[in-house]
């Protein structure tokens, strides 16, 4: 009943129970912080709007994207993963979601910040539908834990839109 | 010495009795084993529930040898989310997020593009020939929870299959030899 094998499967299983236990109560923890963050972007330019050969409409714009996160770590955060997506209606889709900017936080320190950026991925449309479309713009968050579940939630803007005709 | 010459003794004086018992006992292991993991894709409603990162595309988010957990439910794909999908063509599953989604007013169908958050561009490349878009069936699961590391033992296992063989032998034996 005491041979060297019984003890350390019993140190091992109960290790591996403490650890597992600490994962949770770590992740559980992530529910008391109650995150406030802020966030303002600027469309600052259109620098082209046109029609692609294949025919789908497409832009390119110049953003201004201030953002405090700060309140979105905690002591289980890895790392914050942003992205500002353009979201608006056409006639045929009830819903059309174009990530244009993302980036990574990795630490608490950089989570209030400030950038100039165009769109990072190509604006394109599923038709024809983006002249004089207005849509809004959304800062998504999604917060990565060092173990357990994962957040997140989002900044919908709206209140912007693209030119009558294309540049 | 003595746990040797231990264990030689043990399997010398088995029984019948005493190896139905743990025939009994590895069989309720191997079956217990198999329940939870039933169980847990009923609960989840996904294929896998769990997979493991074998690709560094999503680092310093998820790394290789990290263990995802799969939720697969009825709500709509949305940027932003992990997604766990089969393209055809390819074996093994892929987890990469969702950039880009294009929802039908008329019928619901979703054209989404998904890319790793360490690739440099979409996923395309990863897609079918001539594939543009990931439609509803391609997807598992999304990922709703995280645990790093466990994911190594089975990346170890898969890889030098010897270690499993030994894992194997060894837990037999074990069964076998204990006293219980």
């Amino acid at each position: 009943m005491h041979s060297f094998g019984y003890r350390l499967n019993g140190l091992l299983t109960f290790a591996v129970t403490i650890l597992a236990l600490m994962c949770v109560i770590a992740s559980l923890s992530d529910n008391l912080n109650i995150p406030s963050p802020s966030a303002e972007i600027q469309i600052m330019n259109i620098n082209w709007f046109q029609k692609q050969p294949k025919g789908s409409d497409e832009v390119s714009l110049t953003m201004n994207i201030s953002a405090d996160l700060q309140s979105l770590f905690t002591w289980n955060t890895k790392q914050v993963f942003i992205f500002v997506a353009a979201e608006y209606e056409t006639r045929k889709n009830s819903l059309n979601q174009v990530s244009l900017w993302d980036a990574i936080i990795p630490a608490k320190e950089r989570s209030k910040f400030w950038i100039r950026s165009s769109n990072k991925y190509r604006f394109v449309d599923h038709g024809k539908n983006l002249r004089g479309k207005e849509f809004n713009l959304t800062l998504h968050w999604h917060v990565m834990p060092k173990t357990g579940k994962m957040f997140a939630d989002k900044i919908v803007m709206s209140g912007y839109s693209l030119p009558e005709e294309y540049i | 010495m003595g746990w040797i010459g231990d264990t030689v003794d043990s399997i010398k004086s088995i029984q019948i009795r005493q190896l139905l018992t743990q025939a009994v006992s590895l069989g309720m292991i191997v079956t217990s084993a198999l329940i939870i993991w039933k169980a847990l894709m009923c609960i989840t409603g996904s294929e896998s529930p769990v997979v493991v990162v074998l690709s560094g595309s999503m680092e310093p988010g998820f790394k290789r040898g990290d263990i995802l957990f799969l939720h697969m439910s009825k709500d709509p794909i949305r940027a932003g989310e992990i997604v766990v999908f089969n393209v055809d063509g390819r074996e093994i599953p892929i987890v990469h997020r969702v950039i880009k989604v294009h929802e039908r007013q008329d019928t619901g169908e979703v054209d989404v593009l998904t890319k790793g958050d360490n690739n440099y561009g979409d996923d395309r490349l990863l897609y079918a020939q001539g594939q543009q878009w990931l439609h509803r069936h391609h997807i598992m699961g999304r990922a709703v929870g995280f645990l790093p590391y466990v994911g190594w033992v089975t990346i170890i296992m898969t890889e030098k299959p010897i270690i499993k063989y030994i894992l194997i032998g060894a837990l037999g034996l074990l069964v076998i030899t204990s006293k219980d």
